[in-house]
């Protein structure tokens, strides 16, 4: 009996053990959470959302700049990034299958999905700025959307390939050339895991700082031309908490729940389109 | 008719175009980052540059060792604080939690893993870091800093702000997605072989311990590997809370630097073309480092679990 009174004291000892490391890493996400809601939700107001950027040491002026600029520069990175990561998706999934070509596309764009972000920066600002000569808001959304790509790659190539080939092989015998049975059968029954990857590739891009510190950089004023540098919530928020003014520092926080909030929705939307697709 | 032979042929070459573009923007930034970090290459060479401690603009004197040394250490200890913790957090959300638990427990981990990471680093700053001076500092002086050897490295007083704090810090940003990965490969475990080892009188540590471990052990050491991945090149969380001193610290609690913080700091400040290769030349070695530890725990580990 001595050998399973010890094996049931052990047990007992590790399930007590990580039940206690759940409780902890718990509590400090929650109170990263509550520190974002408490501080963020206290220095929000309308003026933070609609006011120009405030002067140093001034208490007045807000966000307007960064929010749109933030916008700006995730759409258009979604505009380069989608087109090309579905496109390379279909490849992949429709012409490429399990080529050697096909599944060395597949192996480097999974690589590319986990390159620092930092250094996709970096290779923007010597293809780009540096070039230039300028820091610019296209320049941000280049590089966003290279975070973007092996993203919707990925997905839509495992979407596309869950699409049954008798589907396939039905409209082939009607006639239909490869590009018609892709464009009306496969995309169609396709189409909402591939909005639920693009829009999940969207939250993870919306809330990077790093690719866009020294390619579309900052900008004091509101501009909406992505040639110039241009202010987005990340970099603001960088350069705000960074400061020694109470007032920008509040202005950080604001622009953190805001962000939060952008991007958690955009994720959860995702999450709702993937859901109503699996339970239909 | 022609006109859907055309329309076709397009489709399937622009499809094709884009798939080599992958490749190309791939093959692109590692020539690019190559090129401009040649100037230092050149310079200083490899060994002397991933030597040499000195880095000092004014003098245009750049060595790798400290920003690589701080990228190494912070990974390291993260790593090692947060897979205990991860693993603790799957084996209780797949084995001990009520059912009713789970699945909002799980979602709430995986939106965790969702918000950016700059907010990491401003909760560090503004919270944390005074919390270490205040809290964690005497705690740490009073115990593992009385050790003969390793307590030089528990030493020193500082604003809060320096290697330890930001490796804590870069821990429960990979957190949730290290535990995440360790659920998922614990869940993939089939409940015959769990039931067979409970019909043995087996107890749930003897479940976990000889079946399910055994029976996920790539998925998470893969997943273990993605982490540290991911903590190589985190910036935001630690930039904050670093403090940006080029030098390998004698102790864990003094400022410090590492790749991706001297690249956020340094970057737009750089006036020279030494200065700016020089940095290049760090972001090559990151990138190298993270493709690296990428391949092994992608095409290693991962690839084995998925066939």
């Amino acid at each position: 009996m001595d050998a399973f009174k010890k094996r049931k004291i052990i047990n007992n000892f590790v399930l007590v053990l990580s039940t206690l490391a759940a409780l902890l890493g718990l509590i400090w996400l929650f109170w990263i959470l509550g520190t974002l809601l408490y501080k963020g939700l206290g220095s929000l107001s309308l003026e933070v959302i609609l006011g120009d950027p405030p002067a140093p040491g001034d208490n007045h002026g807000g966000l307007k700049h960064a929010i749109v600029g933030q916008t700006l520069i995730v759409l258009t990175a979604a505009v380069i990034g989608i087109p090309l990561g579905i496109l390379a998706g279909t490849y992949l999934s429709e012409y490429g299958k399990s080529s050697r070509i096909a599944n060395i596309v597949r192996d480097l764009s999974d690589i590319m999905m986990s390159i620092p972000s930092i250094v996709v920066g970096t290779f923007i600002y010597a293809l780009m700025v540096k070039p230039l000569g300028h820091f610019s808001g296209l320049a941000g959304s280049l590089s966003l959307a290279i975070m973007m790509i092996p993203i919707i790659v990925r997905t839509t190539d495992d979407m596309l390939r869950m699409v049954p080939p008798e589907l396939r092989e039905a409209a082939y015998a009607l006639g239909a050339t490869k590009f018609r049975v892709i464009k009306d059968v496969v995309y169609r029954a396709a189409i909402t895991g591939i909005i639920t990857g693009v829009i999940l590739s969207v939250a993870r891009i919306g809330g990077e700082t790093a690719p866009l510190l020294f390619t579309s950089f900052n900008n004091n004023f509101f501009t909406l031309n992505m040639l110039q540098p241009m202010a987005s919530l990340t970099v603001t928020m960088y350069d705000y908490a960074m400061s020694p003014y109470k007032y920008w520092q509040e202005l950080a926080w604001a622009a953190a729940i805001l962000l939060t909030f952008g991007v958690l929705g955009t994720n959860i939307l995702g999450r709702i389109v993937a859901h109503y697709k699996f339970k239909k | 008719m022609r006109k859907d032979f055309l329309a076709d042929w397009s489709f399937g070459k622009i499809a094709l175009l884009s798939a080599i573009a992958v490749v190309v923007i791939l093959v692109a930034l590692f020539i690019v980052l190559y090129r401009e970090s040649s100037l230092a290459i050149s310079t200083f060479g490899v060994w002397k540059f991933v030597t040499s401690t000195v880095w000092n603009p004014p003098l245009e004197k750049f060595g790798g060792a400290p920003a690589i040394f701080g990228t190494i250490v912070s990974t390291i200890i993260s790593i090692a604080i947060a897979v205990p913790v991860a693993i603790g957090i799957a084996i209780f959300l797949t084995e001990i939690a009520p059912h009713f638990l789970r699945t909002p427990v799980g979602v709430a981990i995986e939106l965790l893993a969702a918000i950016p990471s700059i907010i990491y680093g401003m909760w560090g700053l503004f919270f944390f870091a005074p919390f270490m001076r205040d809290k964690v500092q005497p705690i740490i002086h009073a115990t593992l800093g009385k050790f003969p050897v390793i307590g030089q490295w528990f030493s020193g007083y500082t604003p809060g702000i320096g290697l330890l704090t930001a490796s804590i810090v870069l821990s429960i940003m990979i957190l949730p997605f290290t535990a995440a990965i360790a659920r998922d490969s614990f869940k993939m475990v089939p409940d015959i072989l769990k039931e067979s080892a409970y019909a043995l009188g087996a107890t749930k540590w003897d479940v976990m311990k000889d079946v399910v471990i055994p029976y996920a052990k790539l998925g998470v050491i893969g997943g273990i590997i993605l982490s540290l991945g991911r903590a190589l090149g985190e910036t935001m969380a630690v930039t904050f809370v670093m403090g940006n001193q080029p030098v390998i610290p004698k102790s864990l609690l003094e400022p410090a630097t590492s790749i991706t913080v001297t690249l956020a700091n340094e970057f737009t400040e750089a006036d020279t073309d030494l200065y700016l290769s020089s940095l290049f030349y760090l972001a090559l070695i990151l990138f190298v480092m993270s493709f690296i530890v990428i391949v092994v725990g992608k095409f290693l580990f991962l690839k084995k679990v998925e066939r």
